[in-house]
């Protein structure tokens, strides 16, 4: 495993460039998406009529000060191309200063683009989407505001800033998985997503704090200036923390299973939160802490064999479910897990790290869009069983989906054939048993992707009575469009290894290594593992009919997919089981012991003045004795003293 | 000329008082024993006044008398009330303030 842990390739954050003509569109990029979601979530039913228009606007305007920035440091040297704005003085408290401040660089470049790129085209479709939900100026109001939650989370210059983004995401997470909150199953699964959150939220606070107790600070350029003094050890615990942290917030193991549940939520929720930015937010956290990741090998190693376990895991459940956004969610699982097993491998991952992230927003939201497309012209059934044959209903939504379904198998040329590529190969040349892991996951990738297809848009139609499937307006089509334009075109980036480059500021230059094979090699072996997953696929939805409930009689492998791979049974069994019995327990405590101490008290109390009140009988001539009696005690006591 | 017979009668007069205060039931009588023992405590004062040569003493039986005519005043006053509604100068019967 040694393989992993090459020490010292960090690359600090120093003393980011001023802002400049560029601190305008800085701020509103941040500003537009929260001023939208002001005024529509405090405007009420005033703003009914053209909220959804005010909040695509403010998306767009964003987009646009993002593409303005871009442009501005795309022709930079690489030295120069971060770029820091101080706003204020957020508090100080002691020694400790933490500036309300926003750092510009090439990593937060790509996410703004992002962001307000697929979140732009997302938001339009949601005009569509959400026509008929009287509560769409609501919805609208929570996109933007996660859209500015998000903005802020890859936009702060402090891991202080950063967690404030990331509890902004998660409210606007919660607010949207619960979005139908009539519905128990959303309500729950808004609650249980939140709850794990919070679990991977304690990393993140620990982590803040660890960092802040070692180096006295929190601001990412003086952090890491100083990261290359500080103990092993401490830089382990620093990075473990995060990592849970990522966990949490990327659905990777062990807290992956509020991601299933969260697909309760309206579809363009799944495909800008839960698919294209949110939960990508832990490999950003990892990749943006990189100079702390560079001296710690174990937490690096550690971060690799997460993303594997996940990336397997999610495909395993991607294979067995038949609800088509479930499928996509344990392959969104499976590609975040990609992303992470990328940023655990070092500098020479990073970069690509973020390519798939990129990559995988744009096929992503595409075909969850796609699905929600498909969800829109058939009473929004899930069950892919139900489908069937929708390929000529919905001739748009299928060929857009196709394109996504490409790139995230790999076809050659299309986005996916280029980062998953990248990253298996790093994978391989530096650990072996990882890469193949990689390797042997896109193959299952091919399988169910292969198989959701097939029972989408393929053989007999088997629709439920009454549905007429039909092709979604062209508000909702547009977008799909242009998303599956780019899951085709995004492989471009990587031109000239144009990426590597434009993110080395942040990310570092790998020492160049040789792969163990010649990396075209590689991705014929890459593209031969895809095809027989897509063959198998194949042979087994496509040569036989496929049932309109799901079989019952399935093997040990289905059944555990279908359950999610037992998470939830886990939880329950490992934590909320015995933490249930602790509470209870502790209850019982607290009514048994500390009531009954502080109860027992007062009752002696109460019992002891009952008697005492008795000497208050209301006889004048009683209290004078006593009055007469205790002049003569203090008499007494006062000739006891004077004469003794 | 002894201070020890003025003493005494004025020990004298507060043991009546306090005897009185603490058996007599009508509350005219009980009153007048308060009194008693207030003019006791008066002479004392200004005896030891005399005895010590200055006039402290006599300074604090004014006071005293001051007092007393306050209180008469208001006792009175409290006696005549209770008398008027119960139709009793007895303190025994005016015992409502209890547990």
């Amino acid at each position: 495993m040694s393989v992993l842990a090459e020490e010292g390739h960090h690359v600090p954050v120093v003393d980011p460039g001023a802002a400049g003509s560029m601190a305008l569109p800085l701020v509103l990029v941040i500003a537009l998406p929260a001023f939208g979601a002001a005024v529509l979530l405090l405007g009420g039913r005033l703003t009914d009529r053209w909220g959804h228009l005010l909040g695509c606007l403010t998306v767009a305007a964003s987009f646009v000060c993002s593409v303005i920035l871009f442009i501005t440091i795309l022709g930079r040297d690489a030295s120069d191309r971060q770029v820091g704005l101080d706003l204020w003085t957020w508090f100080s408290t002691g020694d400790w200063k933490v500036q309300f401040g926003l750092l510009y660089d090439p990593l937060s470049a790509l996410f703004l683009l992002l962001i307000t790129g697929v979140g732009g085209l997302i938001h339009v479709y949601s005009i569509g989407y959400m026509e008929h939900d009287e509560r769409r100026r609501r919805f609208f109001g929570y996109l933007n505001l996660f859209v500015a939650a998000m903005l802020m989370l890859v936009l702060a210059s402090d891991y202080v800033g950063v967690f404030l983004g990331w509890e902004g995401v998660g409210l606007a997470s919660y607010l949207l998985i619960g979005f139908w909150q009539y519905k128990p199953t959303a309500a729950a699964a808004a609650k249980k997503a939140f709850v794990i959150n919070r679990v991977g939220d304690i990393g993140l606070s620990l982590g803040v704090g660890l960092i802040f107790a070692t180096f006295g600070t929190t601001s990412f350029a003086r952090v890491s200036e100083l990261t290359s003094g500080a103990s092993g050890g401490v830089m382990t615990a620093i990075g473990l923390l995060l990592l849970l942290a990522a966990c949490g917030k990327s659905a990777q193991f062990p807290l992956q299973t509020w991601l299933l549940d969260a697909m309760e939520g309206p579809t363009p929720v799944s495909a800008l939160i839960h698919a294209a930015t949110m939960v990508t937010a832990g490999v950003y956290l990892i990749v943006r802490s990189q100079f702390i990741f560079e001296y710690t090998s174990d937490a690096r190693l550690a971060v690799a064999v997460i993303g594997t376990i996940t990336l397997l895991m999610g495909a395993w459940i991607g294979c067995a479910k038949d609800d088509i956004k479930k499928v996509l969610a344990g392959s969104t699982m499976s590609q975040i897990g990609y992303m992470v097993l990328a940023a655990g491998l070092g500098v020479a991952g990073y970069a690509f790290a973020i390519f798939h992230l990129l990559m995988h927003g744009f096929f992503k939201a595409n075909m969850f869009l796609g699905a929600g497309s498909v969800m829109h012209g058939t009473n929004d059934d899930v069950d892919m069983r139900h489908y069937g044959a929708l390929r000529k209903a919905m001739p748009v939504t299928f060929l857009t989906f196709t394109m996504g379904y490409l790139a995230i198998i790999g076809f050659p040329g299309f986005d996916g054939f280029w980062s998953k590529d990248k990253i298996i190969e790093v994978a391989l040349t530096q650990n072996v048993w990882l890469g193949l892991c990689a390797l042997f996951g896109a193959g299952v990738t091919g399988f169910y992707m292969t198989r959701l297809m097939l029972m989408t848009f393929f053989g007999k139609s088997r629709w439920e009575d009454g549905v007429h499937p039909h092709e979604s307006p062209k508000v909702m089509t547009i977008p799909l469009m242009v998303l599956a334009a780019l899951s085709l075109l995004g492989g471009l980036l990587l031109l000239n290894d144009w990426i590597v480059d434009f993110l080395s500021p942040v990310t570092g230059v790998a020492p160049h290594e040789e792969p163990p094979l010649p990396a075209v090699v590689l991705s014929v072996i890459a593209v031969l593992v895809v095809a027989v997953g897509v063959a198998i696929a194949w042979m087994v939805f496509s040569r036989r009919d496929v049932p309109r409930t799901a079989p019952t009689k399935v093997s040990v492998f289905t059944t555990a997919g279908r359950n999610e791979l037992y998470g939830d049974a886990f939880n329950d069994a490992i934590i909320v089981g015995p933490g249930k019995r602790f509470n209870v327990g502790l209850a019982a405590f607290d009514n048994g012991f500390v009531d009954g101490g502080a109860m027992g008290t007062a009752s002696a109390f109460r019992g002891l003045s009952g008697r005492l009140r008795l000497a208050q009988n209301g006889f004048v001539r009683s209290y004078a004795l006593g009055l007469l009696g205790g002049a003569a005690l203090v008499l007494l006591a006062l000739l006891v003293v004077n004469l003794g | 000329m002894s201070a020890t017979p003025f003493i005494v009668l004025s020990a004298i007069l507060f043991t009546i008082g306090a005897v009185g205060v603490l058996t007599r039931r009508n509350a005219i009588v009980v009153f007048m024993c308060v009194e008693l023992m207030l003019n006791a405590s008066n002479l004392a004062l200004v005896t030891f006044s005399r005895v010590n040569g200055n006039l402290d003493g006599q300074i604090a039986a004014f006071f005293v008398m001051v007092v007393a005519a306050a209180e008469v005043v208001v006792g009175l006053a409290i006696i005549m009330t209770i008398f008027r509604t119960r139709r009793s100068a007895s303190v025994d019967d005016a015992s409502l303030l209890k547990y």
